[in-house]
């Protein structure tokens, strides 16, 4: 679900960028506010708990392909929206800038499709009403798959809205919809299934960790309801109001390949210039090759 | 995903890279955080079917590599590892877009063009970032990132996780090891097991959260981290920053391939 540089427009890129560094602010000051300092090692090491678990794949039944771990409900349901939000943004930066995974300025993008859907809407909005503090097994795995649901079909849904209004990848916007939906119901049947068999386990053996103690209850549920809406609304005006303004990719696509107006080219003026742009291509291939001999002799 | 071992393996090797010693690596981490910043945005900004004005921004990532003794296998290498995932988002382009676009005498289908380009911006912007992290080191960047005020709260959790994360991948890798072992490799772990299995995990790491926190308020911890050595954004960064922007925008407006094509073509008559 990661969205990579190379998918993202700066528009879409630097708006997503702004959302997520706006939640990125609130949830810094809630957490900071918190007096709690065993908070630091543990959302750090915690944090690491879900870049491995997300390593580790189990067969899914009936089919012969295999699963992850997602694991940003869990870390909702651990640490509370405002914590889990940062881990993911701190798991997303490192997956970003060291596996390649995603990249730096699609970060925003994918910051708000897998860290603020689960944790500021799938959890406060459907997780906890479903499964509250003390509830029953069957209540938990019931609040985990429709949150874990929740968060994956708007992630899916954010994914396919960045990428069609990016213009990059010629996927049109209904259809790439229609397929990424299914997939995200039945990954999140997986993830939800998987986080209340991790919660009940954990019950069992040291329920401090999942103690509602612990764990202050979200109090600021409409709020924040509210606060979704409205980003919602801005990142959608905003964006539709510069993908209004965009030319139409067909136009654009001509135009660009190979010089400005090729169609009305003669063939001769034509094919000179593609010899250009092929000879030039090769050209400043072999200049940025013998830059990086020469910088790497000069060691 | 590549297996934990390949994974963790090729994090610190990267790690290892940061902690060398070049003039590349002694540059305030601002400015190269920022310059591989803009190199991403430009890139982003060209129109999709852009492919040959990219090709001069190759100069960035090869260039830094080479000064900052990143070895281009080990680039390549990771690469690799991303391609099928680039061939994989792009390869719907030339499915969908099939307007032929005018190529010398032949045409192609404008979607292969796109393709292209999209095979192009990954290379470039994954090659940006690994060689980012491989001249700059991940306190480096954190420490940029609290310069540049970003919350306090976010940088130490990317300390706290970077400093954990390998001891989490080489836990879980030995727990999945031995119970690839109590099957006899041939079961795979199942997602009925799935539950305990992580939950195992994640009981010990709580277990080792607590013990940190101990052994960092044994040692003063009073809330915040301290960088052992403060920054300095001298000439030498200013230098990088403004050339490699001033080169940035050069790229961006004028399509350099296209310009030294017609030169060559031009002197060979």
């Amino acid at each position: 679900m990661h969205m990579a540089d190379a998918l993202v427009s700066p528009v879409v890129g630097g708006t997503m960028w702004a959302a997520s560094a706006a939640t990125v602010a609130v949830s810094s000051r809630r957490v900071q506010q918190g007096t709690d300092d065993r908070r630091v090692p543990l959302m750090g090491v915690l944090g690491a708990f879900v870049f491995a678990a997300q390593m580790i794949n189990f067969q899914l039944p009936g089919t012969g392909s295999s699963g992850h771990l997602g694991g940003a409900l869990l870390l909702a349901i651990l640490l509370g929206p405002h914590a889990a939000f940062l881990v993911v943004v701190s798991i997303l930066a490192i997956q970003a800038l060291l596996f390649g995974d995603g990249g730096l300025l699609a970060l925003g993008c994918n910051a708000f499709n897998m860290g603020f859907f689960p944790a500021f809407v799938a959890y406060p909005l459907v997780y906890r009403p479903l499964a509250p503090a003390g509830a029953t097994s069957a209540r938990r795995l019931v609040g985990a798959i429709a949150a874990a649901e929740v968060g994956l079909v708007l992630g899916a849904f954010g994914v396919v809205f960045e990428t069609t209004l990016s213009g990059i990848s010629d996927l049109p916007f209904r259809p790439f919809l229609t397929a990424m939906v299914p997939i995200h119901l039945a990954i999140g049947l997986v993830e939800g299934a998987v986080t209340a068999g991790v919660l009940t386990f954990v019950l069992k053996t040291r329920p401090d960790v999942v103690d509602p103690a612990s764990s202050p209850a979200p109090t600021t549920t409409s709020r924040l309801g509210a606060a979704f809406l409205a980003a919602a609304l801005l990142v959608g005006g905003v964006l539709s109001w510069f993908a209004s303004t965009k030319p139409d990719g067909l136009e654009w696509s001509i135009a660009k390949v190979t010089g400005r107006a090729a169609p009305v080219e003669p063939d001769a003026a034509r094919a000179a210039t593609s010899l250009a742009g092929i000879g030039g291509g090769l050209a400043t291939l072999a200049l940025v090759s013998a830059t990086g001999w020469a910088l790497r002799r000069r060691r | 995903m590549t297996s934990l071992v390949t994974t963790a393996g090729d994090a610190s090797f990267l790690d290892a890279l940061s902690a060398g010693d070049s003039p590349l690596h002694r540059l305030d981490p601002r400015a190269k955080l920022l310059t591989t910043l803009a190199f991403a945005a430009a890139i982003a900004s060209f129109p999709k079917t852009a492919v040959l004005p990219l090709l001069p921004f190759a100069l960035f990532p090869v260039a830094l590599a080479a000064a900052g003794g990143v070895p281009f296998g080990y680039l390549a290498r990771r690469l690799l590892l991303i391609l099928p995932f680039a061939i994989l988002v792009g390869a719907f382009n030339p499915l969908l877009d099939r307007a032929p676009i005018p190529l010398g005498p032949f045409s192609v289908a404008g979607g292969w063009i796109s393709f292209l380009s999209i095979l192009l911006r990954f290379v470039l912007t994954v090659s940006g970032a690994i060689v980012l992290v491989a001249v700059t080191g991940i306190h480096g960047l954190c420490g940029a990132l609290e310069k540049l005020g970003v919350p306090r709260a976010l940088v130490t959790q990317l300390l706290v996780l970077y400093r954990y994360l390998f001891v989490l991948l080489d836990e879980a890798g030995r727990m999945d090891r031995a119970r690839a072992l109590r099957s006899f490799g041939r079961r795979r772990l199942g997602i009925s097991a799935a539950g305990p299995f992580l939950g195992t995990l994640l009981v010990r790491t709580w277990g080792r959260a607590e013990r940190i926190h101990l052994a960092m308020l044994s040692r003063g911890f009073d809330g915040s981290f301290r960088f052992d050595r403060p920054l300095r954004f001298g000439l030498a960064s200013a230098l990088f920053t403004a050339g490699w922007l001033v080169l940035f925008a050069l790229f961006r407006s004028v399509d350099v391939p296209l310009a030294l094509g017609a030169f060559l073509v031009a002197g060979g008559r």
